[in-house]
């Protein structure tokens, strides 16, 4: 058992990269990766955003819109209810909330780490890697537990992508780089780079 | 006037406002779908209409949106739209369906779409909102069509399946390269379209934040 989500947890940190390997998340990843120092900040609000986010649509999904899943209820008009085509509109809507009571609390009992993260908790919500994660999540079939291993681990990964880009942006403010290429287009090309970097772990078996 | 003014609106955003190359919105959905050049239509297709209409309906009920539950009420209108494009999909396209996976959905969570939403419905009459919805879902696609079109022909030697470039495998002389179908060809790709594109209209150019200077010593440093 534990073996079985330890490797879940490797694949979704290195093999299945949310950043490098599905694209999730890029917009944030490419115009907030320009100092480490914020990059990790942002690291660790989308860490624990999608550790929480992902079981918590899990429940969603096999306690309300899936097939059959309201039997609990009793009523027979809802045995066989099959509500999945709301899907998105519930997980998009209980990211939001997520994110918004996550920021309150922060606010009210850790202010210091609520500074420290400031804009980048609400652009959260509009992060791919976050819905990214959930749909997966429904697609691939996961249990409650998969779902948190899963949840925490394409969390680590992307964090641990968008720290490694910051750190190389960081170095590449004195390099030559051709007019036309500066700023964004080097970036598309340092991504591919890193993208194909972390191809060498696919195929890893666990 | 006006006319001038809704082309503008239509066609800026297309080469000199390019959602992809120059605002960095939008770019999660556009390089994991562009293998072939079959899903990326699809995706663009999908991407024009949820803008458009999502721009109108934004912009035809935006002074009755209070402020403060705005994003909600955009997200709320968006989310419906994606809805309605993933059940057609499922009903009348499923083998596109599948290949396109979670990335329909993803449309939600798409920058381009609330971005446009926030920056231009909220405060411009609902024909120009639709047009500039129009507009930007194009500038989008033009930039997929190209990775799109790229990667399936040097990849795969076909175009929309159909054979441009006989493989090797097959008894013809060109040799696939592997390369295009995996992740990071795309962000090459994209790359080199804003290298052409900014080469074309330098006035989009970064500064850079540190300028060089000149080897000062009169030997080159070993």
């Amino acid at each position: 058992m534990f073996e079985h989500y330890l490797s879940l947890f490797i694949r979704a940190v290195f093999v299945e990269n949310m950043a490098l390997a599905f694209f999730l998340g890029m917009c944030t990843f490419l115009a907030i990766s320009k100092k480490v120092q914020t990059a990790l900040g942002l690291g660790v609000a989308v860490v624990v955003v999608l550790t929480i986010t992902v079981p918590v649509n899990n429940l969603l999904l096999h306690h309300l819109l899936d097939e059959g899943a309201l039997a609990w209820t009793g009523i027979p008009a809802l045995q066989s209810l099959d509500m999945r085509f709301l899907g998105l509109l519930c997980y998009i809507g209980v990211i939001a909330a997520i994110v918004q009571i996550l920021e309150m609390g922060l606010d009210r009992y850790v202010p210091a780490l609520y500074n420290a993260l400031g804009i980048f908790l609400p652009l959260i919500t509009v992060n791919c890697a976050i819905l990214g994660a959930s749909l997966f999540m429904v697609e691939r079939h996961y249990s409650l537990g998969e779902s948190v291993v899963f949840g925490f681990g394409a969390g680590v990964g992307w964090a641990l992508a968008i720290v490694l880009l910051a750190a190389i942006r960081e170095k590449l403010k004195y390099s030559d780089v051709p007019a036309g290429l500066q700023g964004l287009g080097i970036t598309f090309i340092i991504v591919g780079l890193m993208s194909l970097g972390f191809m060498s772990f696919a195929g890893v078996q666990l | 006037m006006a006319a001038a003014k809704v082309t503008e609106v239509l066609f800026q955003p297309i080469f000199s406002n390019n959602p992809i190359a120059l605002q960095i919105l939008g770019i999660c959905s556009a390089l994991a779908i562009t293998t072939t050049l079959q899903t990326t239509v699809t995706m663009c297709l999908a991407v024009i209409f949820v803008l458009t209409c999502s721009n109108f309906f934004v912009s035809l009920i935006r002074t009755h949106i209070p402020t403060n539950v705005r994003i909600i009420v955009q997200m709320t209108i968006i989310t419906s739209l994606v809805i309605l494009v993933d059940q057609v999909l499922q009903a009348y396209a499923y083998e596109i369906s599948r290949q396109l996976s979670v990335f329909v959905g993803l449309i939600i969570t798409n920058c381009i779409i609330l971005g446009r939403a926030e920056a231009f419905a909220m405060n411009n009459s609902p024909g120009m909102a639709a047009a500039d919805g129009f507009g930007n879902a194009v500038g989008y696609s033009v930039v997929l069509l190209f990775v799109g079109a790229s990667r399936e022909l040097l990849g795969s030697g076909t175009l929309a399946g159909a054979e441009i470039l006989r493989p090797v495998a097959e008894g013809g002389w060109y040799a696939p390269n592997g390369l295009m179908l995996l992740p990071p060809a795309a962000f090459f790709l994209i790359g080199a379209f804003i290298w052409l594109l900014r080469a074309w209209k330098p006035d989009q150019v970064e500064e850079p934040q540190f300028r060089i200077a000149p080897n000062s010593r009169s030997v080159e440093a070993f």
